[in-house]
């Protein structure tokens, strides 16, 4: 059963990993990462992490997707791309050739590792079965884990402040960053500041007539 | 048949190799994103596997922590390419090579 449920979801996974690749259309792309991102889950919870494949399927199904569905609708990019042109010629062969090294290099890894994970097991909790699987998520964070929580917490604020600050539209042509005058105690060198000024001119008048 | 652990480490290696693929040929800004969101995943799934191979939690601590980065350079991202895309439609990757001066 668990054989049957691995070889599905792998081809689910799979499928929609080539179709996030091939699609011409960045809306079916997205679809397809939905795909990619539910068979992802299914494994999860074939594995006793049921809390991350919920998380899985909320964040990442739910919100991240959604997000990409809005940016594409938002610019008006849902349509067809043309994947003939190779923009930097020798492209995708040479990607094609980085990847299946790539894969040839971990799956390599892969069969010569036949002992498998060596070391000592890991001590940082111990992993419980299904219906556990929350509760001891949940005690581990909030315990050993605590300042890293936070410090999350503070990522996700700075991220949206910046992602306002980034989507703010600005009115007008750009204005030039204003300029913070420090009071100081000396004078500022006047000469100095004039000779600048005089070449840039000078600059832009050889620039103008050029 | 028995399902191993290192049936789901393959699979892992091949999706992130896919993913590695789409970001070295695709143009588009939008699916290189996505094709960097399949390559976290299959390091989620590798986490998880591995959790569960040395029955420890460690894994899946550290998926939760790879998603809460993923969701914050999502929301970043998507930020930067809005407003490329305002000031230029239909940008590529290939055109913000400007951006070197």
């Amino acid at each position: 059963m668990d054989a049957f449920v691995f070889l599905v979801s792998a081809a689910i996974v799979l499928t929609g990993a080539v179709g996030v690749l091939t699609s011409r259309n960045p809306v079916h792309a997205a679809l397809f990462l939905v795909q990619t991102l539910f068979g992802v889950a299914v494994l999860f919870v074939l594995q006793d992490a049921t809390f991350l494949a919920a998380v899985q399927v909320i964040v990442y199904a739910g919100a991240v997707v959604i997000l990409f569905l809005f940016v594409i609708m938002l610019l008006g990019v849902d349509r067809a791309e043309d994947l003939g042109v190779e923009p930097i010629v020798g492209q995708r062969p040479v990607a094609a050739v980085i990847g299946a090294s790539l894969m040839g290099l971990l799956l390599t890894l892969l069969l010569v590792a036949t002992d498998g994970p060596t070391g000592a097991p890991g001590r940082t909790a111990p992993l419980g079965d299904a219906g556990d699987n929350t509760r001891r998520l949940g005690e581990a964070l909030f315990t050993g884990h605590v300042f890293a929580v936070e410090l999350t917490a503070l990522l996700l604020t700075v991220a949206v402040v910046g992602a306002v600050v980034l989507a703010r539209t600005v009115k007008g042509p750009l204005q030039p960053l204003p300029v913070v005058v420090v009071a100081t105690a000396t004078e500022p060198d006047e000469p100095a500041d004039e000779g600048a000024e005089e070449e840039a001119e000078e600059e832009a008048k050889e620039e103008g007539s050029a | 048949m028995v399902v191993t652990t290192s049936w789901y480490l393959a699979l892992g290696a091949v999706l992130f190799s896919l993913g590695a693929v789409g970001l070295l040929t695709r143009r588009n800004p939008l699916i290189m994103f996505m094709c960097v969101e399949l390559m976290l995943n299959a390091v989620n799934l590798t986490f998880v596997s591995l959790g569960a191979e040395l029955g420890d939690l460690g894994g899946q601590l550290s998926v939760f922590f790879v998603l809460v980065v993923a969701a914050a350079e999502v929301v970043v991202g998507l930020g930067i390419i809005v407003a490329i895309m305002r000031r230029r439609q239909g940008a590529t990757a290939d055109d913000l090579s400007v951006l070197g001066g």
